[in-house]
């Protein structure tokens, strides 16, 4: 997937990949991020 | 400074599945929102019995009738596997069921907020008194007589909404109701006070079934740290606390004075370090860190269970209480030496948290991540958690432990499963957010370690500081639990120094006792005022 100029919103886990550990990758590849968060699920 | 160790643990559950219905914020919230959903109207057909709740096997590891790696044995779906004569019972705790622990709630409450009917008191007053095993004098006069039906109605029913009274149900049956403990203060509402009170009621059962097991008397607990997710308080200091003393003085620890850790999940893990720091530093011999139940947190996974026709499985409180005393000699210690931390400029990726946790306090003490025989990491049930779409976490863990074991060079990719299996628990916990924190295994892992089938555990607590809005931040802590060395370790030459300065002292002594008049007048004197 080409990220690219594509707007994103992340929805992280904390035992899994959070929130700001998305948006940087995503970031990275040319995304601009909208929206990030980290849930907890327990 | 002598090493701290663990010298005894507690574990207890309490059946609640009517404080599911009315104080769990799942139902709470589905209540003003969709009074009317299917969920709301089914959900009574979805609760346990109290004997299905004693014999499911996750809930017998955790009062240690069964260990993790027993369970791990039994294939699942647990809740369709019963344990054939399941106890209520184990030498380190119990599951209770949901009206002793209404009486619990009452007999500790120093304000007079709970009002239980009468019958109801006395069925319940005379079976605890005849076989509760953390029953003591004085119980039955906090508990008192109960009351007529008729006055907890009154407490229902009219007055200002805010300082109306919070029922206790035992399914449909009106039992009691927990009062405000003020008119106007949001602080003090009934919802709270009963949120609160079981806390408080949960965390004096999980103490007293320490203090049972006879490791340490009661006026011999020197300082307790509450860890449990709640605050108490008034509209000045919402958190003000302390639920620590307030335990403590239910059990008779009349020495012990103590505060409350809060982390989130990570506070169990925060505060056994802190414990550990102050008893290897002298400043208490023993300090017990402990925790009550959120009924918050009861059936809050309870719309996915139910609609996978499943019981609703988070109808526990839970609770424990860990002894850590000076060092003994025999009991597993807890290597200050080696703590792990997910520091504020840590970062967040994966590899980021594991290394801060895990890895960086093996290496600092020259260890790999493979001579840890055992890592207790976030003990959640997976039969609550992946049916809700959350995975199982303790799992979701080790594999980040074996990725980075396989990053080290210490193993091969191919053997990330193997390793995980080998080097990880299976969770057992109720989802109870700070109950599942790694702690719950410590007992289990003390056994082994004292019976010598294992050299070292890793207990590991995460926390989402992100759910307070104070910061995106999440927390994890880190402690290692090893086998004692056998004796009491000095610091390097402290051994040969104390001798010196012993034979040093006899010698001068002997010397003045030798000596002229005026030297052995002296010694007498000293000794005489002695």
């Amino acid at each position: 997937m080409i990220l690219r100029g594509k707007k994103v919103i992340a929805l992280g886990d904390r035992d899994g990949v959070p929130g700001g550990a998305i948006e940087e990758c995503v970031k990275s590849a040319g995304a601009e991020v909208i929206f990030s968060v980290s849930e907890c699920f327990v | 400074m002598d090493s701290a160790v663990v010298r005894d643990t507690s574990y207890a559950l309490v059946h609640a599945p009517s404080l599911l219905v009315h104080m769990g914020t799942t139902q709470t919230v589905e209540r003003e929102a969709n009074p009317d959903s299917e969920y709301l109207r089914n959900i009574t057909s979805h609760l346990r019995s109290y004997e299905s709740c004693v014999a499911y096997p996750p809930n017998q590891t955790y009062i240690g009738n069964m260990t993790p790696v027993e369970l791990a044995a039994i294939e699942r779906p647990w809740f369709e596997r019963p344990v054939e004569n399941a106890r209520r019972y184990s030498a380190a705790g119990q599951i209770m069921p949901e009206d002793e622990f209404y009486a619990w709630m009452k007999i500790v409450d120093s304000f007079n907020l709970v009002l239980l009917e009468d019958s109801f008191t006395s069925d319940v007053a005379k079976r605890m008194a005849e076989s509760s095993p953390i029953w003591q004098d004085g119980d039955a006069a906090r508990l008192g007589a109960g009351v007529p039906a008729e006055e907890i109605s009154k407490h229902l029913d009219g007055g200002k909404a805010s300082a109306k009274a919070e029922p206790l149900y035992l399914g449909d049956r009106l039992v009691g109701c927990v009062k405000a403990a003020h008119e106007r203060d949001r602080a003090l509402t009934a919802h709270v006070m009963t949120e609160n009170l079981a806390v408080k009621a949960s965390g004096v059962v999980a103490l007293r079934h320490l203090i049972a097991r006879g490791s340490v008397s009661a006026a011999d607990v020197d300082y307790i740290i509450e860890c449990s997710e709640e605050a108490c308080g008034d509209m000045n200091q919402r958190g003000g606390g302390n639920f620590a003393k307030a335990v403590g003085e239910m059990a008779g620890c009349v020495n012990a004075t103590g505060s409350d850790v809060r982390g989130f999940c990570a506070a169990p893990a925060h505060s056994m370090v802190m414990a550990a720091s102050l008893v290897q530093a002298g400043v208490y011999r023993n300090v017990v860190v402990l925790a009550g139940g959120a009924t918050a947190k009861l059936g809050m996974n309870g719309r996915d269970h139910a609609k996978k026709g499943m019981p609703l499985l988070e109808d526990v409180l839970g609770a424990f209480a860990i002894l850590v005393s000076a060092n003994d000699g025999v009991s597993p210690v807890i290597r200050t030496d080696a703590v792990g931390r997910h520091k504020i400029g840590s970062g967040s990726s994966p590899q980021a948290v594991m290394t801060s946790i895990v890895l960086d306090p093996l290496e600092r003490v020259g260890l790999r991540i493979s001579d840890v025989q055992r890592y207790s990491a976030e003990m959640q049930n997976p039969e609550i958690t992946e049916s809700a779409g959350a995975g199982d976490v303790p799992k979701s863990n080790m594999k980040m432990i074996a990725a980075l074991a396989v990053k080290k060079g210490e193993i091969e990719r191919t053997a990330i499963d193997s390793f995980v299996g080998e080097h990880g628990l299976v969770g057992f916990a109720p989802t109870q957010g700070h109950i599942p924190s790694g702690v719950p295994s410590i007992g289990f892992l003390r056994d082994e370690i004292m019976a010598g089938r294992m050299e070292r555990a890793q207990i590991i607590g995460k926390g989402s500081l992100f759910l307070g809005r104070m910061t995106n931040l999440f927390d994890g802590v880190s402690f290692l639990l090893e086998a004692n060395p056998g004796k009491p370790t000095a610091p390097d030459g402290a051994e040969d120094r104390l001798r010196k300065i012993m034979a040093d002292a006899l010698r001068e002594v002997a010397k003045s006792l030798t000596d002229d008049e005026g030297g052995a007048s002296e010694c007498q004197i000293r000794q005489g005022r002695s």
